[in-house]
């Protein structure tokens, strides 16, 4: 662990991304603190540019974009943390399941990640929306389920890398059961790919949930959701360019962090890939 | 070759079969009945009949499935319960758009992603590489609908130097149609450039490190005969695996894109029919785009042990 840690505080980019995603947590958390504004009061001023008062300016109903960017990253968050634990429980169990037993169980697996995978991640998660209907929490749910496969897939071959091992073969054959050797022998043992995946879906869903939202079909009109601002602003680029630029601004940095810190945590768990 | 052939398209089978699974009962899932699913809210008592004998609705839920598959496998995708328009004509009609969306993109992703990544793996650890690293990371980050949206508002609005939105066939005026196409196209291919380029830079390093190369070196082989003659072509086989999942990823994207700029495509009938809740055609688009994933795939897996015939199942 000492180790992972030095050799992933060593890479300065991979740290500040690790930066920006901590302040992005915390901005999320104490959004009511943080935000000047509340972000769904009407004012006076629309359209105002940024100034003083309004740092980012304000939107087309006078509300303070700088503020609901704020409470956006709330949303992102939740959406993110919600949507990759839905992928990450039923995507892991599904490929702890086909790696360790094979046979029938993996063919069926398998074939089910296949055709998920088959369908474009959008228009998936439109399809699920459509069925669902939109709110944020059927949102959550469909990036879920676009996002299971990709865990699936990367525990399955992560098992099948450890299945033969000797500690796997010493517990079986003093007679542990099947779920307790999965729980305790295997599950430790493929974190490191499912970690980074975890971190990598995590600005895939950020940007699955803007893009939902911005075609409408995501979070409620009235939130202050990043994707819907930029499609509210969408309509206003030639006189106000700000209400959709900041918020797509956002949503770039944030994504970048997790990307960024996805590929450190890539090498530092995985040393060899660090060798390039 | 031909019998890996034969088998790799006997293995698509089952997926494409999963495909129409999922969407024959993605619209059994939707609540109330399939009759309203089809029709919408408002139909008459004649339509409603018809729809269910056509269907076979009144029959078990595997007839209904064979009944289905039978018309689809006949290229009858159903109507549209919003135009009444055949759907797989609506398809048809729209697929050069998104065909040629995809291409332009594709084209992009490896014009600029290939030489790229070469260059910032020939740079290994020196400034064109960090610089690439991290262009790379960014295109994975900037979402496609904020670029295309920055876009509009830069070259369209203020320079003027396309316009922001619309569609001219390439065969009624082909200038003006790329003069359409060259912003959405970019705007797509951006993410998929930067996907290229961080593959292609990762294998070519560890092509580089072969030892043919050194030899290659030792013996005064010049840097581009090099590169170009013995890394990259050793180095196709994975960046052309990542083109083919990327096109799937296009295919995606091409919703948003398609949207922003008003290019009557698949992504944008495709967005019009969950939005309109146009159940027979979102069936339709999904079914269409699933089964092009799968040929791509299968096209790319071919390419793929032509290219390295030590490839086999």
């Amino acid at each position: 662990m000492k180790e992972i840690w030095y050799r992933f505080s060593k890479n300065k980019l991979a740290m500040t991304g690790l930066l920006f995603i901590s302040c992005f947590v915390l901005i999320a958390l104490g959004a009511g603190w943080i935000a000047p504004f509340d972000p769904y009061a009407l004012g006076t001023e629309m359209l105002g540019k940024p100034s003083i008062h309004h740092w980012l300016g304000t939107d087309q109903l006078g509300r303070d974009i700088l503020s609901r960017i704020i409470y956006g990253a709330r949303i992102s968050l939740r959406v993110g943390v919600i949507a990759v634990g839905v992928a990450l429980l039923i995507g892991a169990t599904m490929g702890i399941l086909a790696g360790y037993f094979g046979k029938w169980v993996d063919a069926i697996i398998s074939r089910i990640t296949d055709v998920l995978f088959s369908i474009p991640d959008i228009l998936l998660a439109l399809s699920i929306m459509a069925i669902l209907g939109a709110s944020t929490t059927n949102l959550m749910i469909a990036i879920g389920i676009v996002y299971t496969p990709i865990f699936a897939r990367i525990a399955r071959s992560a098992v099948l890398s450890i299945k033969s091992s000797l500690y796997i073969e010493a517990a079986r054959s003093i007679g542990v059961g099947h779920i307790r050797i999965m729980l305790k022998h295997v599950l430790p043992n493929i974190m490191a790919p499912l970690i980074v995946q975890i971190t990598l879906s995590f600005a895939f869903a950020i940007l699955a949930e803007a893009a939902l939202s911005f075609l409408g079909l995501g979070a409620e009109p009235d939130t202050p959701s990043w994707g819907t601002m930029l499609n509210e602003g969408k309509d206003w680029m030639e006189s106000a360019w700000w209400i959709a630029v900041f918020p797509g601004l956002a949503i770039t940095i944030a994504v970048l962090s997790f990307n960024i810190l996805g590929d450190g945590l890539r090498d530092a768990l995985d040393p060899k890939s660090n060798k390039h | 070759m031909l019998s890996y052939i034969v088998r790799r398209i006997l293995v698509s089978i089952p997926v494409l079969f999963g495909i129409s699974i999922v969407t024959f009962f993605m619209i059994r899932l939707v609540p109330g009945d399939t009759v309203t699913a089809l029709l919408g809210t408002r139909y008459s008592e004649e339509q409603a009949i018809q729809l269910k004998a056509y269907y076979g609705l009144d029959k078990p839920l595997y007839i209904q499935y064979l009944i289905w598959i039978g018309n689809v496998l006949r290229g009858d995708l159903g109507r549209s319960s919003f135009s009444g328009d055949s759907v797989m004509q609506s398809i048809i009609e729209r697929l050069p758009v998104t065909l040629e969306l995809t291409l332009i993109s594709v084209l992009i992703a490896s014009l600029v992603g290939i030489p790229l990544g070469i260059w910032a793996a020939y740079r290994h650890n020196r400034l064109p590489d960090y610089m690439a690293t991290f262009v790379g990371l960014l295109g994975i980050s900037i979402p496609g609908f904020w670029l295309g949206t920055i876009f509009i508002l830069l070259f369209a609005l203020k320079l003027g130097w396309a316009p922001s939105s619309g569609y001219i066939s390439f065969w009624e005026n082909p200038l003006q149609n790329l003069h359409h196409m060259w912003m959405p196209g970019i705007a797509l291919g951006a993410a998929v450039s930067a996907v290229v380029m961080r593959m292609t830079r990762s294998t070519m390093l560890e092509v580089l490190s072969e030892d043919y190369m050194k030899m290659a070196r030792a013996k005064g082989m010049s840097p581009l005969r090099l590169l170009t003659r013995h890394a990259l072509k050793n180095a196709m086989i994975p960046i052309i695996t990542v083109l083919g999942i990327q096109i799937g990823y296009l295919i995606g994207g091409s919703v948003v894109i398609e949207q922003i700029f008003s290019l009557p495509g698949i992504g944008r009938l495709a967005l019009q029919a969950i939005t309109n809740r146009d159940y027979a055609l979102m069936q339709g688009t999904i079914l269409f785009v699933g089964f092009c994933f799968v040929v791509i795939n299968l096209i790319v897996d071919i390419l793929y042990s032509i290219l390295n015939p030590k490839i086999r199942y």
